[in-house]
């Protein structure tokens, strides 16, 4: 199965509720699984599917949708991940939960259709205004994609927060085998929720505090939140570090060519390691940084012009050699191009 | 001012379970958001929908009013109520939903979603307070401005040669099959010719607020726009304000009864006739036990 049809599966499997569609290459196959599956009876929870007039139009609803306590979902590319920006901001700051899924393509503007990983920072440092974060997961598999909605929906109830799946292009189109998670029917607690106020108290759903005070304790509450993200929700996967001279750092896709690249080294009789960060936030500086004081250096490998490596510089902190191999513009390193730029990090270059 | 009192002395009078009875508000004393807020929690209350009442507080003058009505609320992104609402209203049928949206926020840069959720017959209820500019900011020009009118960001009056005349957000929303009532009306007092204050437009404005919820409650997209004074940035005395609105606005913005699919007025279908399935689009949770009392009107 393609991987953008496994995460509108892996979505309803994990009772998505509702989901806010506007097509955009390379994404527009998790709207087209979503408007097919909709009225099955393998999905009974599955209650709105709506074609939005805009990636505008579609985030705002999912913020009406996830209001009532729903288990609401959209996905998008790049540019229109852009546009989803200022919306997730308020769903941040009002507390809203969601998943929201982008395949990054090649930026900035129109850029192109192929695989890039240049929405990192826009992902990771909270894209829209006034400095939130939110947990962001990215698979390497097809069958990652499947199973990463589950986690995705009961870290953004558990905090209350937007949760995103970064893709990118390559990993959103191949096609892989995998099982779907069975999740039993849930019942998201949901005190919060506008639904009417029928026997309790209005519930008011904002983001807004003109009393200065009490608005530097509401970031300061949603700081507490990220902080207990920092602590709680890091993954990440090793492979082959523990006696690694060199540890190569990738996510999504590059992270797969970076593990056949470990093989191939490891062949060769060099010690080469990878680490996958899982969670890019938050980010596992604790693991790059526990590394750091006992490997030559990193070889950090990603789809834009620098910016997982500054991750991995903050973990690091000037312990060691931090390198970094790029590749732009929707094209993906072979594994001899990654390799040969290991061994001459290996070899102290 | 005592026009203001006549009109409060008319309402029922009494404390309204939809409202945050006794709270002070920040709207300017002499604007029609305080005569709305009561007229919205009146109708509300006499549909008995308070308790599956959701607001959708846009940005603007209406932006607090969680403070002031008495059930739940969710404010959002400045022009983007409308999604938010069809959000809201698709994962929950059963809700009342509604929003009331300035001229800036629904016809600037939120036209597209006010738009949209029209195209779509949206079950939900849209309430436009046309004061010609944008209030909460201080008074700039709005799409609705006047030509000549003096704002802030049009200090030598509004050009239209250079601007565009200003728009009729009424015929705009008639002009899209999923609308299912659209309607201009105003809570501002009129003077009489002999003198004194009429309250007559401001009670057929009540009525269309009940009537918007109706509409809703029988599935369809609702649009009432009501055109409203904003003395502090237009720069009159109350009275005056009131006076302007009658004296010019109505020439750009005549009230009346623009679409009526489900007859909720009573005056017959509006349009008569429309192209073959360009009616509304009542496919929507309808609520059977809410009727316009006084007429017979049905859904065609």
């Amino acid at each position: 199965m393609k991987g953008n049809e496994a995460v509108a599966l892996g979505a309803l499997y994990a009772r998505c509720n509702a989901y806010f569609a506007y097509p955009i290459t390379p994404s527009t196959e998790v709207a087209e699984t979503f408007a097919r599956e909709f009225g099955s009876s393998e999905f009974p929870d599955y209650k709105v599917f709506l074609q939005a007039s805009s990636e505008l139009e579609a985030i705002n609803m999912v913020l009406g949708a996830a209001a009532t306590g729903a288990r609401a979902c959209t996905a998008t590319a790049s540019p229109g991940f852009s546009l989803k920006q200022e919306a997730i901001s308020y769903a941040a700051g009002m507390e809203l939960p969601a998943l929201i899924v982008n395949v990054n393509r090649g930026g900035p503007g129109l850029g192109s259709l192929g695989p890039e990983q240049s929405d990192y920072f826009q992902a990771t440092r909270g894209g829209g205004h006034g400095g939130y974060r939110m947990p962001v997961l990215a698979p390497a598999s097809v069958q990652e994609i499947a199973s990463f909605p589950v986690i995705g929906f009961e870290l953004a109830f558990r905090y209350r927060n937007p949760v995103l799946m970064l893709m990118d292009a390559y990993i959103g189109q191949i096609k892989e085998d995998i099982i779907f998670p069975k999740v039993p029917p849930v019942h998201d607690e949901t005190p919060w929720a506008v639904t009417g106020a029928k026997d309790r108290k209005p519930n008011i759903l904002n983001s807004l505090h003109l009393d200065v005070d009490e608005h530097e304790r509401h970031v300061e509450k949603l700081l507490k939140k990220y902080e207990d993200m920092a602590k709680r929700e890091v993954r990440f996967e090793e492979y082959l570090t523990g006696d690694a001279e060199v540890v190569m750092v990738a996510f999504g896709i590059v992270a797969r060519l970076c593990k056949r690249v470990v093989n191939l080294a490891r062949k060769k009789g060099l010690r080469l390691g990878l680490l996958r960060p899982i969670t890019l936030f938050p980010f596992p500086y604790r693991v790059v940084a526990d590394l750091s004081t006992r490997v030559k250096g990193f070889l950090v490998v990603e789809l834009n012009t620098g910016q997982m490596v500054e991750d991995v510089r903050l973990g690091v902190e000037g312990r060691t050699k931090v390198h970094h191999h790029r590749r732009v513009g929707g094209t993906v390193p072979t594994h001899r191009e990654i390799l040969e730029k290991a061994e001459k990090v290996l070899g102290g270059g | 001012m005592s026009g203001e009192f006549e009109i409060a002395m008319k309402v029922k009078q009494g404390a309204l379970e939809s409202l945050n009875n006794y709270v002070d508000h920040h709207y300017c004393p002499g604007c029609e958001h305080g005569t709305l807020t009561r007229v919205i929690a009146m109708a509300i209350d006499k549909l008995g929908l308070r308790d599956r009442t959701v607001m959708v507080d846009t940005v603007g003058c209406s932006v607090l009013a969680y403070n002031y009505l008495n059930f739940d609320h969710i404010q959002v992104p400045h022009g983007r109520a409308p999604a938010v609402a069809s959000g809201l209203k698709r994962a929950r049928p059963d809700l009342n939903v509604f929003m009331v949206s300035g001229d800036g926020d629904a016809l600037a840069i939120g036209l597209s979603e006010t738009l949209q959720a029209a195209m779509r017959g949206e079950a939900v209820t849209m309430i436009l307070v046309n004061n010609a500019v944008y209030g909460m900011t201080g008074g700039q020009m709005a799409p609705t401005t006047l030509p000549g009118q003096v704002t802030t960001t049009s200090p030598k009056g509004r050009d239209i040669s250079f601007t565009g005349p200003p728009v009729d957000a009424c015929r705009l929303v008639s002009a899209i099959p999923g609308a299912a009532y659209v309607r201009r009306a105003t809570l501002v007092i009129e003077e009489k010719p002999s003198g004194g204050w009429s309250v007559k437009n401001a009670m057929d404005a009540r009525t269309a607020v009940e009537n918007a919820f109706r509409v809703q409650m029988k599935g369809g997209f609702a649009f009432l726009e009501l055109l409203s004074t904003c003395w502090v940035n237009w720069k009159m005395s109350i009275m005056d304000a009131k006076r302007y609105v009658y004296k010019e606005m109505l020439k750009y913005y005549p009230l009346g009864l623009f679409v009526d699919r489900f007859n909720i007025e009573g005056k017959g279908v509006l349009p008569a006739e429309g192209p073959a399935g360009a009616r509304g689009t009542p496919t929507m949770a309808r609520d059977e036990s809410i009727e316009a009392p006084g007429h017979a009107g049905e859904a065609p």
